[in-house]
């Protein structure tokens, strides 16, 4: 198994990658009951975004009265494999977007629309929505060399001590993934479910959300939502994550 | 807010025996809980579910605030006749929410 290495105070900590077989998803963690609540979409609780994603989807927005279907069609088609290969580079802003940002684009670019803020109910459905024809489908890894200097950016901020409590988070889930925490099993915190139905949030959040909750139990700063820090976090850690399978969306405790 | 998600198989055997699987989004708020300023949420959940096959009720539950968000409701019923099931959710501040399915019993 893995050694507990006693990381020394100075310099940065540098643990070493999880070994690609040894990955393992969120799921393989989960009790019985949450297993059987993620596996059937009647039961799993996100299915109530879903359905209202699917809603918004075809829905005419605002000033240009054009729909998502109006330029994608079928969802089950047209985006089947988006979510797995998000965060992608965006031109326009010159730096990597979520599927969040990307859905805002297209509202303020193509219909005119208002922004939907992050984790409002709306745009949590839309990228539930989204990421859902993703399932089964493993994630793609980046060959866009656009990527490469954010994809790094995030492995720093993956690998730095945080916070009032000072540890990065690869100390916790590169090095001691399987031990406890405060009583919790560590995960290790791959992002493949996202957004997920937590049972602790009784609702659907994002990954940012869940990122944001990390920093608040180092007692560190949070970003803040669609910051570049958490884009670049995110676009590292689905990439730590390639070949894994998208499971969107997925219960989590 | 979605419609409440209804699982029911769509033909049963005359005298089997089968599940029916219900979720509705709701928040249910306990009313113990509080904001970050010291003000307490109200209560506010679901009181009791019911559900009637064709006409007769068959099941009913009185749901308390102990009950997790978005209650995922599910009980067993024997097939008799083909017809619809019949579903009701009402709690406070006036919520109420219905949904049906049919079911064919050969």
């Amino acid at each position: 198994m893995m050694a507990l290495e006693l990381l020394a105070a100075a310099g940065p900590a540098r643990s070493a990658d999880i070994p690609l077989d040894q990955r393992r998803s969120g799921y393989a963690d989960l009790a019985r009951d949450s297993k059987a609540m993620q596996d059937d979409d009647t039961v799993n609780p996100a299915t109530l975004w879903v359905l209202d994603g699917e809603a918004l989807w075809n829905q005419k927005a605002s000033a240009a009265d054009r729909s998502c279907a109006d330029c994608h069609g079928d969802a089950t088609v047209s985006m089947k494999g988006v979510a797995a290969r998000y965060p992608a580079f965006s031109p326009a802003h010159n730096s990597p977007i979520d599927l969040e940002q990307r859905i805002n684009l297209c509202r303020t670019e193509h219909q005119q629309a208002a922004p939907l803020p992050f984790e409002s109910h709306d745009l949590l459905a839309l990228t539930a929505y989204v990421g859902r024809q993703s399932r089964g489908i493993a994630i793609a890894e980046s060959k866009d060399e656009r990527l490469k200097p954010f994809i790094e950016r995030g492995r720093e901020l993956f690998s730095r001590r945080q916070g009032q409590i000072n540890l990065s988070c690869a100390q916790c889930h590169d090095d001691n993934w399987g031990r406890r925490i405060a009583g919790a099993l560590l995960p290790q915190g791959h992002p493949n479910g996202y957004p997920i139905y937590r049972l602790e949030w009784q609702g659907l959040g994002s990954l940012q959300r869940r990122l944001r909750n990390c920093l608040f139990g180092l007692r560190a700063e949070l970003y803040a939502l669609g910051s570049n820090e958490l884009v670049s976090l995110e676009l590292f850690l689905i990439q730590r994550a390639r070949g894994m399978t998208i499971e969107t969306p997925a219960v989590r405790p | 807010m979605a419609r409440p998600l209804i699982n029911v198989p769509v033909k049963v055997k005359r005298g089997e025996t089968f599940e029916i699987k219900t979720l509705i989004s709701h928040v249910m708020e306990p009313g113990y809980r509080f904001t970050t300023t010291g003000a307490r949420l109200p209560r506010d959940i679901v009181t009791s579910f019911c559900c009637s096959y064709n006409g007769v009720e068959i099941f009913r539950a009185d749901l308390s605030p102990a009950i997790a968000a978005n209650p995922f409701i599910t009980f067993f019923t024997v097939a008799t006749e083909s017809g619809t099931l019949e579903f009701k959710w009402t709690g406070d501040n006036g919520f109420s929410e219905t949904a049906a399915a049919t079911i064919t019993v050969e």
